[in-house]
């Protein structure tokens, strides 16, 4: 497979999860919202935090209300993460791969993106929910398209790559903002408003009717180690990583457990280092340092991607060229 | 005839209609079943076609428009209708031409012996911008230099089918064709059961059946691919289009890289070899060691290895030398030359500015002529006389007479026209085809073409980078 298409199609999948997880949390804070009792500050900010662009957010908008962050995250392209940008970004990529996806996938991509220009604002803001569920279940069908659709060959597997990838990036940061917020008020455990809050953190990863399932009550503890460290949530960062970490070895062709490459190393390190973690032990420690740290590494991993698979390798007498599609 | 009410052929020739509003014989079916439509169906349909085309992405690049970038290419439903004789005819004097074409391109790369026995000057040749010197005596594999040519053909008030151009170099739209006929397919599918029309969705496979036919005998598996300026290049829906239906590699120039005497595509592990390329790049962007050293479209050292034979190219460079407008004229002469036969179709009549008599002519009449650059194509580079202004007129009538070398001068046609829907009801507006032709171990018409509309009332340009759309182009079955 040439190195740029593979590329596009690992940015294809990452910014159709990353439009899809986007669209999920605005959802859940705003269901949270309608259950705040009256007089509470809404919180608007956590949601921009969590994507990582609130500096440029406060810049342009200032205050943070219903409307300036809906706006802000599903509509203006401007920003590089938001909805639109991510489908738009999406689209490119799938477009300059259309040969190697099925028409099926295309189409069905294309017809998200023109859904969300098409869409007037006013009518996001107004039926918010139903919007945002529209974005959801046009990456779901994706999704559906390339696991059934496609070969599961190298394309599928840089397709799996980037939006495992992209998912455990997105499930970590909802965890560490959410948690940085509920942790001042740990000592009210329990209370029904608590639980609520703790709730909606499942809800922002779709993972509270699973998360019962396994452990019943909500305790901030159970909440992230189901997040971060269940083996079977297709949502936690530990399904998600040993998933990615599958279809790199499928692409390479080296056993599992070992490795060929930077990226098979770093990603096994980072794997075991969930595999073996315990929850206490990392709250005990401190969960945004190891959530920062964990971000630093998953990004060194992406770098090493890059480097292994879709860097332009010089031949000789050629000066080394790169060129990354990371916008 | 409810639905044609009030349709008037305004002495134009009509593909579907003789001048008393009588429908020709072999669009007659079509004409009585659209007649039956209830009111609003076909509007209903011509939208729903054209969501489809914007869903599907079926779409071009504007290069002048800033903002849209991606544009749908308008389509039409009714569909244009070529009847078994006159495409027998038509499919006969293209394999002629594309036959004595090739004879030439190779005649003037190598002997040169239709310039020394005076057939066409010498100057008309060498003089062409588009006449490479790299490129002399250069043998294709298996001697073919254009594999696929997008010949235009137009047809004029009295009936009569010219030839206007040949387009050697990329002649792009034929994935319009394959995909207008399976739109028409989904739209009115009943109109198929009725009709025999000849298919034209085997295109894809007779290319790539072509592309591999160009490969020595000793590669076993031969790897082709197609190359594409890039996602912004207009017609890259075709490009991924076709590499899409082929099941071979689109690449861009950054994608190939040249070592060991081979072309070799960057791939997830490593180097693989290329055997044919399907270039959709022009000559002057193929190689910056040979040609435009500026270019970041193609492959350094590309022209090297096909020098030695280990790639194929398609076309072959060089062979635009025979697109040159100038060049044009001379194909009757060229055809009689190579084949000792006379034209079948014959070319639009052409004045070349060059000569003084021509161009006194031209001169003296260019608010009635088109004229048009020598290397230019899509529309660009023309001035059409009677629909142009007096300052128009007295700046190309300069432009002439600084480089007559480079420009020609054709009778504006009356191009014959066709129905087309415009807000509920039909009005006539001109047309021309465009077949397409491969020439690989044997040469393949493929039946009809692309119909280019002039969407613009009045209009005569057809180019959709200038407003242009087109309909599916059915072939009826003779006894063939």
């Amino acid at each position: 497979m040439l190195s740029r298409v593979a590329e596009s199609m690992y940015w294809m999948s990452r910014y159709i999860e990353r439009a899809e997880n986007v669209a999920r949390f605005v959802d859940v804070n705003l269901q949270l919202i309608l259950d705040q009792p009256i007089g509470m500050q809404a919180q608007w900010e956590p949601l921009v935090a969590t994507t990582g662009d609130d500096e440029e957010f406060e810049e342009r908008y200032g205050e943070a209300s219903r409307e300036s962050v809906i706006k802000f995250l599903a509509f203006d392209t401007e920003n590089p993460n938001s909805i639109i940008s991510c489908l738009r970004a999406a689209r490119e990529n799938a477009r300059s791969v259309r040969e190697n996806i099925s028409s099926e996938m295309w189409e069905q991509l294309n017809d998200a993106y023109l859904m969300v220009t098409e869409t007037p604002e006013e009518w996001a803001l107004t039926e918010p929910h139903q919007f945002f569920t529209d974005i959801k279940a046009a990456s779901h069908l994706f999704t559906g398209l390339t696991d059934n659709i496609m070969s599961h060959s190298e394309g599928w597997h840089f397709c799996q790559l980037g939006r495992l990838i992209e998912r455990a990036d997105k499930t970590s940061r909802i965890v560490d903002v959410k948690y940085f917020i509920l942790l001042p008020s740990v000592s009210d455990v329990n209370t029904p408003f608590d639980d609520i809050q703790w709730g909606a953190l499942l809800h922002s990863a779709s993972a509270f009717e699973m998360y019962r399932r396994t452990h019943g009550l909500i305790s901030p503890n159970n909440v992230v180690a189901f997040l971060l460290l269940d083996r079977e949530f297709p949502r936690s960062v530990l399904y998600c990583l040993s998933k990615a970490e599958e279809s790199l070895h499928a692409i390479s062709g080296t056993p599992l457990e070992t490795f060929s490459n930077s990226a098979e190393q770093g990603l096994g390190q980072l794997r075991s280092e969930f595999a073996y973690a315990q929850v206490d032990q990392v709250l005990h420690s401190g969960l945004h340092e190891f959530l920062d740290a964990f971000q630093t590494k998953l990004n060194d991993v992406g770098d090493d991607i890059y480097k292994t698979f879709f860097a332009l390798r010089p031949v000789d007498g050629e000066s080394s060229q790169s060129q990354s599609q990371m916008q | 005839m409810a639905r044609f009410d009030g349709y008037n052929t305004d002495g134009f020739y009509d593909e579907m209609f003789f001048p008393d509003g009588s429908a020709r014989p072999a669009v007659q079916m079509l004409v009585e079943r659209i007649a039956n439509f209830p009111n609003g169906e076909l509007i209903r349909r011509q939208i729903t076609a054209e969501y489809a085309l914007l869903r599907m992405g079926i779409t071009f690049n504007v290069y002048a428009d800033e903002q849209g970038v991606e544009k749908i290419f308008p389509f039409d439903l009714i569909p244009r209708i070529i009847d078994a004789t006159e495409w027998e005819w038509i499919e006969r004097g293209l394999k002629q031409r594309i036959q004595a074409l090739n004879l030439f391109i190779d005649d003037v790369y190598h002997e040169q012996k239709i310039i020394k026995d005076g057939v066409v000057p010498a100057e008309v040749v060498l003089s062409s911008g588009r006449y490479l010197e790299q490129c002399i005596g250069l043998d294709p594999p298996r001697g073919i230099w254009c594999h696929i040519t997008g010949t235009d053909l137009v047809r004029d008030s009295d009936g009569q089918i010219y030839v206007l151009e040949d387009n050697l170099g990329c002649p792009s739209g034929v994935s319009y064709v394959v995909e207008n006929r399976q739109l028409m397919k989904r739209t009115f599918p009943q109109l198929f059961g009725m009709s025999q029309i000849e298919p034209v969705e085997d295109y894809p496979s007779r290319l790539l059946d072509m592309l591999q036919y160009l490969v020595s005998d000793s590669v076993m598996s031969p790897e082709v691919a197609l190359l594409t300026p890039g996602i912004y290049n207009s017609a890259y829906f075709e490009h991924s289009f076709l590499a899409q239906q082929m099941g071979v590699a689109l690449v861009e120039g950054r994608d190939l890289v040249v070592m060991d005497g081979y072309v070799h595509m960057r791939t997830t592990k490593g180097f693989e070899r290329v055997d044919v390329i399907y270039r959709r790049i022009n000559d002057d962007f193929l190689d910056p060691k040979v040609f435009n050293p500026e270019s970041l479209l193609g492959v350094p050292g590309l022209m090297e290895v096909y020098k030695s034979g280990r790639i194929a190219l398609i076309n072959a460079p060089g062979t635009c030398v025979a697109d040159d407008k100038v060049v044009c004229a001379y194909v009757p002469q060229i055809i009689k030359y190579y084949l000792d036969e006379d034209i079948i179709v014959p070319n639009v009549p052409t004045y070349m500015c060059w000569e003084d008599d021509d161009r006194k002519y031209v001169l003296e009449h260019i608010d009635e002529l088109v004229v048009k650059e020598a290397n230019q194509s899509g529309g660009y580079g023309m001035l059409i006389g009677p629909h142009a202004t007096r300052a128009e007129h007295e700046d190309f009538a300069e432009r002439i007479k600084a480089n007559p070398r480079n420009y020609i001068a054709q009778p504006t046609l009356a191009l014959s026209r066709v129905p087309v829907l415009i807000e509920g009801h039909f009005e006539g507006r001109h047309v021309d085809l465009r077949p397409f032709i491969l020439y690989g171990e044997d040469i393949y018409v493929l039946p009809g073409g692309l119909t280019r509309v002039a969407l613009k009332k009045g209009s005569l340009v057809v180019n959709s980078s200038q407003g242009g759309g087109s309909k599916d182009t059915w072939v009826l079955s003779g006894t063939r």
